[in-house]
């Protein structure tokens, strides 16, 4: 769905399960290489790492795919 | 951030930020108000700000209309209904909302198409007068801004027990979030943020049950645990925790004291059925479709989605009874918010029912996904508070001011009066937030409110559908009748505890059973006192009812579409989904 302007819903979420994600993900590996002192339960699976990971790729996906640029050409091959 | 600044947050607290945790709620903030303003310029007319310009398509309306639903409220409330009654409270997620999402989307979508109302009491303007609209308005207006208050109490509650923050700053800083993108959007930009929360929500709530069900040994370790711990704690019914159906044959059997009886008719048939087709919060959402088969398949993408959402609800409530210890290693056994929250309470570090999901997130989350996770749940009680406000906004505009106050209002006099009462409603869901923290547990008054306002609501509106000789009088009076008796049984009870073996039909009715049975009566008072005054009063001819009542009213179908497009089929799949999921779980 459209705004009416040029952004998609998708856009905004692909953006923001993106940065989330790669920021998750930063945390993750900067944990790896500096363990807490005070480490949560299952620290040991390093969940921060694969779901930043998981998040990254679905915001890039969202964001790449409705991007404005892209969803621009549509509309415009649509009329 | 200033060091000193982030000392002050993190004082005394569940868990410490880090860093990247206020970077990612900070980010989130700026995003929504951000989409507000992006979508200024598109809220211009009356149809645009009240109703998105009825351009949404299927998966928009259909996400927005869950997420409207799954607000704070729904995360902490029912996480800790389940910790407090087991799975049982699967059942508000599932026979309490599937057959009902899939009635709206199949039966009752097309025929409020074709009124073209702008909402349910317009409805109850068109089929029985404007009596039944003020009725309807003034008690739903009523209920969203209490419920908008519930939620800005559900997210103090999160920011205080995780992060320490005042109560106060908390509610001000997201109410007037909240204000500013719906003031600015309206309804558009409300259905925009709540599907950027639908995802928030699960991105950040789905590590909950997979770490947890890895920590608890699987399904089977998980129930093995909860049976050992109610064991030692001399749970009555300590096997009944993890059975959806096979303990509802009597009130004892079970720790929420009910029977089939009120889940199948109580929550089943009368709330749930009120609140998924009557509830203009939700409804709203799929009123905004750009068509009518967006508007069918948009509660049935809700309702496949609405039978996952105990995966990151109801699971970790069951995990936490399974897994929560203290830090000397004993049992943690959580109470209810009122001894929680005394002074005794607080000195021995209790835990209200409420605060299971919070504790669940500190358990696994650490820097980065505690952000996560906190975003998730102030995404949570943000789309629950914008769509209250967003529904009490178009509600008061169309069916008070423009009914009853100025009659003459133009386009434009109604999308400013939209405007300022979005902020007002903000500000009474403040005072109302104040009250609500007087309530032993979130959801139990939640439902209590409900059962006054919404299940008489959907006796007067499906007699007034599917009966053409349903009168105006009839409308009018059986739905005051059914409000005010639902009213005086809770008072009844308040007043006289004993009297719950007559409302609830079993002493041992918990607040929930009690809500079931009082929403059974009061929808059958309603329905009773239609019929009869209805058969007494002179009913509407024929010419006044058409486009109103079904029978009456041509119904338009969907353009021919292949039967993968159809939402009969995929009305079905989730039908036997559903069907299947109780079985599993019986």
């Amino acid at each position: 769905m459209k705004s009416g302007g040029s952004l998609s819903i998708w856009f905004f979420t692909g953006v923001c399960l993106g940065v989330n994600g790669l920021l998750i993900f930063a945390t993750g590996i900067y944990e790896t290489i500096h363990p807490p002192a005070n480490k949560v339960v299952l620290y040991n699976l390093h969940a921060n790492i694969w779901w930043g990971a998981v998040l990254l790729v679905l915001g890039l996906f969202f964001s790449l795919r409705f991007s404005p640029a892209r969803e621009r050409a549509r509309m415009s091959s649509n009329t | 951030m200033n060091p000193a600044l982030l000392l002050f947050f993190s004082a005394s607290t569940l868990v410490h930020l880090s860093p990247v945790d206020l970077v990612i709620i900070i980010f989130y903030f700026a995003l929504v108000l951000a989409i507000g303003l992006h979508l200024k310029g598109q809220a211009n007319t009356g149809e645009d700000f009240f109703m998105a310009g009825r351009e949404m398509t299927a998966w928009v309306a259909g996400l927005a209309f869950l997420s409207a639903n799954l607000g704070s409220l729904e995360l902490m409330g029912w996480a800790g209904n389940s910790y407090k009654y087991g799975i049982l409270a699967a059942h508000w997620y599932w026979i309490g909302a599937i057959p009902s999402m899939l009635f709206l989307a199949l039966i009752m979508m097309p025929f409020y198409y074709v009124s073209k109302t702008h909402s349910v009491p317009g409805y109850l303007k068109l089929r029985f007068g404007p009596g039944s609209q003020a009725i309807s308005s003034i008690s739903f207006a009523f209920m969203t801004v209490l419920m908008s208050g519930i939620n800005m109490y559900a997210m103090a509650v999160v920011m205080r027990v995780v992060l320490g923050w005042d109560l106060n700053f908390s509610i001000l800083i997201s109410s007037l979030t909240v204000a500013a993108y719906v003031a600015l959007g309206g309804l558009r930009s409300a259905i925009f943020n709540e599907v950027l929360q639908f995802f928030l929500i699960w991105a950040g709530a789905l590590l909950i049950p997979i770490l947890g069900l890895i920590e608890a040994g699987g399904w089977d370790g998980m129930k093995a645990k909860i049976l050992q711990n109610l064991t030692e704690q001399h749970a009555a019914n300590p096997g009944a925790y993890t059975h959806l159906w096979s303990t509802l044959g009597n009130f004892s059997d079970n720790p929420m004291g009910i029977n089939w009886v009120g889940i199948v008719f109580g929550l089943g048939a009368v709330i749930a059925m009120g609140y998924w087709t009557t509830d203009f919060l939700v409804v709203q959402r799929v009123l905004a479709a750009k068509d009518l088969r967006s508007a069918e398949l948009a509660p049935i993408i809700g309702a496949a989605f609405k039978m996952c959402v105990p995966f990151i609800v109801i699971l970790p409530g069951l995990l936490g009874l399974a897994l929560l210890r203290d830090p000397s290693g004993h049992l943690l056994h959580l109470v209810p918010a009122d001894v929680a929250w005394s002074p005794a309470g607080q000195a021995q570090g209790l835990h209200g029912y409420d605060e299971v999901l919070p504790l669940m997130l500190a358990r696994y989350c650490g820097p980065g996904l505690l952000g996560l996770g906190i975003t998730a749940l102030i995404a949570g009680f943000m789309s629950g508070m914008a769509g209250n406000v967003s529904a009490f906004t178009t509600v008061w505009t169309y069916d008070i001011y423009a009914t009853f106050i100025k009659k003459d209002a133009s386009d434009e006099a109604k999308v400013r009066m939209g405007r300022w009462v979005t902020v007002i409603g903000v500000i009474i869901s403040i005072g109302t937030a104040y009250l609500v923290m007087q309530a032993q547990s979130i959801m139990d008054y939640v439902q209590a409110l409900f059962s006054f306002f919404i299940a008489p609501l959907f006796g007067t509106v499906i007699l007034g559908m599917l009966w053409k000789r349903a009168t105006p009088a009839g409308g009018w009076t059986g739905l005051l009748a059914g409000t005010l008796s639902s009213v005086g049984m809770y008072a009844w009870v308040k007043i006289d505890p004993g009297a719950v073996r007559y409302v609830a039909l079993s002493a041992q009715a918990q607040d929930q059973a009690q809500n079931m049975f009082r929403a059974l009566w009061c929808w059958l008072i309603c329905v009773i006192v239609t019929v009869v005054v209805s058969y007494m009063t002179k009913p509407k001819p024929d010419s006044e009812l058409k486009n109103v009542v079904y029978g009456l009213t041509p119904i338009p179908r969907t353009e021919h579409v292949s039967w993968f497009h159809s939402p009969l089929f995929w009305g079905a799949v989730v039908a036997v989904i559903f069907v299947i999921l109780q079985i599993i779980f019986w």
